[in-house]
């Protein structure tokens, strides 16, 4: 019995090492950022100084603050069409009607991209999106003549970056789909073929249902993902044209790092903090729920 | 559910199974080519990348479709040299470094929790799966301050602490869930032949959790590998930079010599995709698991 307690006792120190780097490097600085979020500081002005919630005001009352979040909706709402609702469709092709051959290629090809650093893929497109690149080379065989600088527009830029992110991850939650409808029993779909249901009505009425735990689960890990976007963009237009694909990451980053504005900085960080914490909370909440379920 | 409408007497029936057979139907022949389509959509622009890797400036915009006239392997030679090798190396170095780190305390603590069954483990755990709540950029500007007065700032050990830190929470919660449900016949055995806990967590539980150590640290991989808030922000110097910032160096260093950055770009992805094409069956599993993040 002693030497079970001494054991127990002992056991602290197997927990130590990830309970001091979790408390020092992440809620440490997070707890910390809230506080700042209250203080105004600056490398001119290193102590920092308390000004209430003027931060607030300050980021509430910029336009680029709101065309940020603009944005970074638009990449939650593009990416939720594309890699939960287009991917689960692609899946669904590529479990029902490739070959089965063929199938274990094309998932593989889809993949690819995933598995490269978004800063590669940010600077190759760089190049396909300028005024003598790919794309508009592309448009040119089917006879639309095109000179758009697609990044370096304002129209068009944050559009551009939002497609580069779905060709990247498309075949991700591609993959995910497959290996959850391959989950899915095989006597579901002998009964569908007896009951003389076609493809679509078997994707409706199986495949849909049957995978509803990884659609949602995707569909909260890609809003949340949108909301933290910022490699994407610093390696294409880190921006601009004028702010107008500027994202809250990247904001966040640009009024800490180049406008030197600390405080300004830290209240960005709340506003990502409350949409990725409801995220979480809504993912785990689901998770629960699943689980209190089967 | 509609699924138990399709009537429950089909599911016996076995002969169905011979009768799904493949018939070319023109259906199917169009939703092939849309999906070979894609294929190409998808693979084309990273081919591109390579092939223009070997060309000049001139041929690169002038003819965006063309084979270059001479395949000049200097470029692919004069991005190596221009830092990309040092780039990969210390990508590399975070890589490893956090992966072994990463594994290790996280593994201790599912070990406490699990198999010691410390006093108090259920806060907790509460305390370190809250962590899979929060993200790097939240933290970034007060972590500024912080590895600057702890002087890990512009240091690869301080990238490795970052990279770990914020993955302990995922990579816990992935060893924790295993560690349950390991067979507690040979951990009896352990204690009844007298092992310290030291032995027992090397010998037993540690060789036990191998296939979760696996996806955990191809989860970890592509994390650090990719991270780039966190490698842009706390490293200065460029011969610290990693892959993904150190590109951005690369690109600016040669703001008009395309081709020599196409091919630097083109030497950092293969490694990853190589990764990928032989252990896909470790990928795929790994990133199932990895969906609990």
């Amino acid at each position: 019995m002693k030497r079970q307690l001494a054991r127990r006792s002992v056991g602290y120190l197997w927990i130590l090492p990830a309970l001091v780097l979790l408390l020092v490097f992440v809620y440490y600085p997070i707890v910390e950022n809230f506080r700042l979020s209250l203080y105004s500081w600056n490398a001119f002005r290193p102590v920092p100084k308390f000004v209430g919630l003027n931060n607030y005001q300050r980021v509430f009352a910029d336009p680029v603050f709101w065309t940020a979040i603009v944005n970074n909706v638009w990449y939650a709402v593009v990416s939720v069409a594309f890699q939960v609702g287009i991917a689960l469709v692609l899946a669904a092709l590529l479990e029902g009607v490739v070959a089965p051959r063929l199938r274990g290629v094309l998932r593989t090809v889809y993949f690819i991209p995933a598995t490269i650093s978004i800063t590669i893929v940010g600077l190759l497109f760089r190049i396909i999106y300028q005024p003598e690149g790919l794309l508009n080379a592309f448009l040119g065989l089917f006879g639309v003549e095109s000179t758009r600088a697609w990044l370096g527009e304002q129209e068009t830029a944050i559009g551009s970056v939002i497609a580069m992110s779905q060709w990247q991850n498309l075949g991700y939650t591609t993959m995910l789909f497959v290996v959850a409808i391959q989950r899915i029993p095989k006597e579901y779909y002998e009964a569908a073929l007896v009951d003389g249901a076609g493809a679509v009505r078997t994707f409706f009425s199986v495949t849909v249902p049957l995978v509803r735990e990884m659609t949602t689960l995707l569909m909260i890990v890609t809003i949340s993902g949108a909301f933290l976007v910022f490699n994407e963009i610093m390696a294409t237009t880190q921006g601009g044209p004028n702010n107008s694909s500027q994202v809250l990451g990247t904001w966040l980053y640009q009024s800490a790092f180049k406008n030197d504005d600390m405080g300004y900085a830290t209240v960005i960080a709340v506003v990502i903090f409350v949409f990725t914490f409801t995220a979480a909370l809504l993912q785990l909440a689901y998770s629960r729920l699943r689980r209190v379920e089967q | 559910m509609s699924v138990t409408k399709l009537s429950a007497d089909a599911v016996a029936s076995r002969a169905v199974r011979g009768r799904r057979r493949f018939r070319i139907t023109p259906l199917r022949v169009l939703i092939g080519v849309l999906l070979a389509a894609l294929a190409v959509v998808v693979l084309y622009p990273l081919l591109w990348m390579a092939i223009s890797g070997f060309k000049t400036n001139a041929e690169l915009f002038g003819d965006a479709w063309g084979l270059p006239a001479q395949w000049r392997f200097s470029n692919y030679v004069q991005a190596w040299d221009y830092g990309v090798v040092h780039y990969i190396f210390n990508s590399l170095v975070v890589t490893v470094g956090s992966i072994v780190l990463v594994t290790l305390v996280s593994s201790f603590a599912a070990f406490a929790l699990v198999q010691v069954r410390i006093p108090l483990g259920q806060p907790i755990l509460m305390l370190i799966l809250g962590g899979l709540m929060l993200s790097e950029t939240v933290a970034l500007v007060p972590l500024f301050r912080i590895m600057r007065s702890l002087d890990l700032y512009n240091t690869l050990i301080g990238i490795i602490i970052l990279y770990t830190a914020f993955r302990i929470p995922f990579t816990t919660f992935l060893i924790r869930a295993y560690m349950i449900d390991l067979p507690t016949e040979l951990r009896d055995a352990a204690i009844v032949d007298g092992a310290s806990l030291w032995q027992m967590f090397w010998r037993v539980t540690l060789p036990l959790c191998y296939p979760i150590l696996i996806s955990a640290a191809i989860l970890q991989a592509l994390f650090s590998w990719n991270e780039f808030v966190f490698a842009l922000v706390f490293i200065k110097d460029d011969a610290l930079k990693t892959m993904p910032v150190g590109l951005m160096a690369l690109q600016s260093k040669l703001t008009t010599n395309w081709p020599v950055v196409f091919a630097g770009l083109t030497i950092s992805a293969i490694p990853m995709v190589l990764a990928f094409l032989f252990g896909q069956r470790h990928f795929v599993r790994g990133i199932t698991e990895g969906l609990g993040k």
